[in-house]
């Protein structure tokens, strides 16, 4: 591999590895969304209760 | 966008002058271009919500803005692999266009830190509006300083002739250039879903409480 070639995959390399931490920030937070939604449902349902 | 990234690499003729490392023109311009859009498309939300004076266009604007900063930080990295290979150096100062995009990049960086600083409400939502305003007269600046500057080093491949390069590359970067808006689009609609769901979330606990 020239010393381009290995730049050239460098630089494809951040952008993928820039997708890959965006998805796990955004899974991260559904997965925080989906707890404070259950929550809520919890504390909803209680409400109605009594 | 793998579609374009695989014909720029297996079906696009290699630069002449360039050689293999002008692959990197197919990230590179794309990710500015869209960046650029971006930044676009949160003034343009600013300008609605200072017009309407509806809030949604502030968390619009603001998703924008995110999305053009991250961009705008892959710009930067991409150009500069591209500049070592073809310059030898990560970065200079001599030429306008990088100094511009630092600039445009620093500025909707701060966009953040103004926006935090003031308490949420509608004060915060005009003041980042403005803000986000701003920023959009840098693009066009941005964007033709390596025209204006008729500068040896920095590439112009579009000018007002037309586009200096084969119809191959052409193709394949416009595919590329579509592939990008597409993901950036997409990357918007979740990331202002997240925001617009946090929002909701937020507003149903305090009925709640």
């Amino acid at each position: 591999m020239t010393t381009s070639e290995k730049y050239v995959t460098g630089a494809y390399l951040v952008l993928l590895g820039m997708l890959l931490v965006y998805l796990l920030i955004i899974a991260l937070k559904v997965s925080r969304l989906e707890e404070e939604l259950a929550d809520l449902t919890r504390a909803a349902r209680e409400k109605l209760d009594g | 966008m793998i579609g374009g990234y695989a014909l720029a690499f297996y079906w696009a003729p290699e630069d002449a002058d360039q050689g293999f490392s002008q692959k990197i023109f197919y990230l590179h311009v794309p990710i500015a271009l869209t960046a650029y859009a971006c930044f676009g498309w949160g003034a343009w939300k600013a300008l609605r919500l200072l017009w309407t004076g509806e809030r949604r266009y502030d968390l619009e604007s603001y998703t924008a803005v995110h999305m053009g900063v991250i961009f705008g930080l892959l710009t930067l990295v991409t150009g500069s692999i591209w500049a070592k290979i073809s310059w030898g150096e990560w970065w200079t100062w001599g030429e306008r266009q990088l100094v511009l995009f630092l600039i445009l990049f620093l500025f909707y960086s701060s966009y953040f830190m103004l926006r935090y600083s003031t308490e949420s409400g509608p004060r915060r939502e005009r003041n980042s509006a403005v803000y986000a305003l701003f920023g959009v007269v840098l693009i066009p600046v941005s964007f033709l300083a390596v025209r204006i500057a008729g500068t040896i080093l920095h590439p112009t491949v579009f000018t007002h002739e037309g586009a200096n390069l084969p119809w191959q590359m052409l193709v394949c970067f416009l595919i590329c250039l579509g592939g990008m808006l597409a993901l950036a689009a997409t990357l918007y609609r979740v990331e202002l879903a997240g925001k617009r769901a946090s929002v909701s979330l937020r507003e149903l606990r305090e009925l709640l409480a």
